[in-house]
């Protein structure tokens, strides 16, 4: 598959032909917030956004969805399929959160199909990071910000335009349909290359090896008692994570009607997991950092193979109380002798 | 066309049973309004399911009824939060969802050609009460050894599944203990607790295995009593109840350590509970 190019300038009449066919998901900044939404129009897509504020998970598992409807005790009807989707401006780090949350939702037992459907539904355009944040550490936790993992299409900023690598098939197929695109020069893909270099160069992060070993022999650790304590249980850390899952379903309406509705929740709630009876397993903050922690580094890792983190680094952002996840990293390095964090 | 696994059966509640003196147990027969829902929800013992009262919400239950009981299945409900109160309002005749089976259930296979002791304290009968009743079925009890039951509640009132507690008394191939935990007037049979009684009983461990569900207090006291029988941790079963929403390892609340209790579980060996957080 040989590479190609896309004209910046080119890039709104590629939009408009593609909207004809596609549901297109893309960085948009809407009441403030940059995440990734259902493009009106060509003209909405921030092209230059670094890791948005929202993550994209949101277009496989949405925030809110509805799972059926129902009247008088009978299940009316379940959502209806949805079109095409393409979803453009992905980074790196959040292709890869996709085949994280494949392991949970595309499951060898049961497989959800709300998420299926809509991950079989939809094409990944991926922007290479050339200029990463000092918050990604995604090199640290097995991605790179030219990675092509989960990616169907990488486009590299080269200045005025773009250089498109096809990654899968149906990337390939994406692109022939359209004139926008034209050959790309070797020396264009030598550029791809030294800025590629360049930016993996720029992250960094703490090392996970051994984190899962070191963890597994850590839970009833002193670590715990204090890593939570200036944390707020706002969960602001787990609805922006792209790899965090947790979901409630609830009923809404009536007995009459109504409809039952899956919503994001968080590990990171007292009442996650709090039993009808009273009892609950996770009383304080300690034991919901710990389960945060654990279910990314440990947990996940035994059930699936891979750390449930892609270095995205949102939680470092936009955490209200400076809680850094890189710092934790480098913590349980240090920790698991049973001394405390206060002590070192 | 992949399987939902969110959508629920619709069931119709052919009979509820009242099953204690305080009001709050129910026993609730449901049966299936579409043909081939029974062949769907084939279950084994131990497992679970998805209760829905459509507007309201859904409750994981452990299923009372034995895989051999071909025309309805049954569950247990104590009426404790918004779901279960829903349910305990319905009358004969109402529709409600079910979703399921779910979990792992007993280890059959592994149960079959032993000794099992049963040991089960108030509410917590439900899903013991299923493998009972499945391993007294005429077609079943030659695969198995003795049976020996040891069933506890607060009071003569509270015992529940009377009905069930009187036929097998009249059994020869089960050793039944029914106590209850202080005396009452009426009340001939046995008092104490429940580990009390068991350590009275004093069964084998020989080829046997030991399924204990309880409250936490009488699980708590039921274990060292076994331990001192000589059975092997990997040898005791236990049932976990746990806050669950999906039931099929995906909405992440219902874990230890890296096990899903609706998944992996809720039947565990001692054993393998030894080897993960106390969580729970």
């Amino acid at each position: 598959m040989d590479n190609r190019t896309i004209e910046k300038s080119a890039i709104a009449g590629f939009l408009d032909e593609l909207l004809e066919t596609y549901q297109v998901f893309a960085p948009v900044e809407r009441e403030g917030i940059l995440g990734f939404e259902l493009l009106r129009g060509s003209d909405e897509i921030v092209l230059n956004a670094h890791n948005t504020r929202q993550a994209p998970k949101e277009v496989f598992f949405p925030r809110s969805e509805t799972l059926f409807t129902f009247q008088e005790g009978k299940i009316i009807s379940t959502p209806p399929a949805e079109k095409e989707r393409v979803v453009l401006g992905i980074r790196p780090c959040d292709a890869r959160s996709t085949i994280v949350l494949d392991k949970v939702f595309d499951g060898d037992d049961y497989q959800d199909p709300y998420y299926v459907d809509r991950r079989q539904n939809t094409l990944l355009i991926g922007f290479a990071c050339g200029d990463p944040l000092s918050t990604c550490f995604c090199t640290a936790v097995g991605g790179g910000p030219f990675s092509v993992d989960g990616l169907d299409l990488l486009w590299t900023d080269l200045g005025d335009r773009y250089l498109v690598e096809a990654i899968t098939e149906r990337g390939e197929a994406l692109i022939t349909d359209y004139p926008q695109f034209g050959q790309a020069t070797a020396q264009e893909t030598n550029r791809k290359a030294v800025t590629a270099a360049q930016a993996t160069e720029k992250v960094s992060g703490p090392s996970v090896e051994g984190i899962t070993e070191k963890l597994d022999g850590m839970y009833d650790d002193p670590f715990w008692d204090e890593l939570h304590q200036k944390c707020l249980g706002c969960a602001a850390c787990s609805y922006l994570c792209p790899t965090c899952h947790c979901f409630d379903i609830v009923d809404e309406g009536t007995v009459t009607s109504g409809r039952r509705v899956r919503n994001w929740d968080s590990c990171q709630f007292a009442l996650f997991t709090h039993h009808a009876s009273g009892h609950n397993p996770r009383t304080s903050g300690k034991e919901r950092m710990r389960q945060r922690v654990m279910h990314k580094f440990s947990y996940f890792v035994e059930n699936f193979g891979e750390i449930a983190c892609v270095g995205c680094g949102r939680c470092v952002r936009e955490c209200p109380v400076n809680m850094d996840i890189r710092a934790v990293i480098e913590a349980i390095g240090q920790a698991g002798d049973g001394s405390r964090i206060s002590d070192r | 066309m992949m399987q939902n696994p969110y959508l629920p059966y619709p069931v119709d509640v052919r009979k509820v049973t009242l099953e204690n003196e305080a009001k709050d147990i129910k026993t609730f027969e449901l049966v299936f309004q579409e043909d081939g829902g029974k062949e769907r929800f084939a279950y084994r013992c131990g497992q679970f399911a998805e209760l829905s009262v459509l507007g309201v919400g859904e409750c994981p239950i452990g299923i009372a009824s034995s895989p051999m009981d071909t025309d309805s299945v049954q569950f247990t409900v104590k009426k404790v939060g918004v779901v279960t109160t829903a349910l305990h309002e319905l009358e004969e005749g109402a529709s409600i969802g079910l979703r399921g089976p779910y979990g792992n259930g007993f280890p059959m296979d592994e149960l079959e050609g032993s000794n099992i002791v049963i040991v089960a304290g108030g509410f917590a009968f439900t899903t013991l009460r299923s493998l009972t009743n499945y391993i007294l079925h005429p077609d079943n009890r030659d695969r198995f050894g003795e049976l020996t039951v040891v069933y506890g509640a607060r009071t003569p009132g509270e015992l529940i599944y009377k009905y069930d507690l009187e036929a097998w008394a009249r059994r020869e191939d089960i050793q039944l203990h029914v106590t209850v935990d202080t005396e009452h007037e009426g009340w001939d049979g046995l008092v104490g607790f429940v580990p009390t009684v068991l350590g009275n009983v004093a069964p084998s461990p020989e080829n046997a295995f030991a399924v204990v569900c309880g409250p936490p207090v009488m699980i708590r006291f039921s274990l060292p009593v076994l331990a001192q029988q000589g059975f092997q941790a990997s040898r005791i079963l236990n049932s976990l109840e746990m806050r669950m929403k999906c039931g099929v390892g995906k909405c992440g609340r219902c874990n230890i350590g890296e096990k899903y209790v609706c998944k992996n579980g809720p039947v565990f060996t001692l054993e393998e509970l030894q080897g993960l957080p106390q969580e729970y």
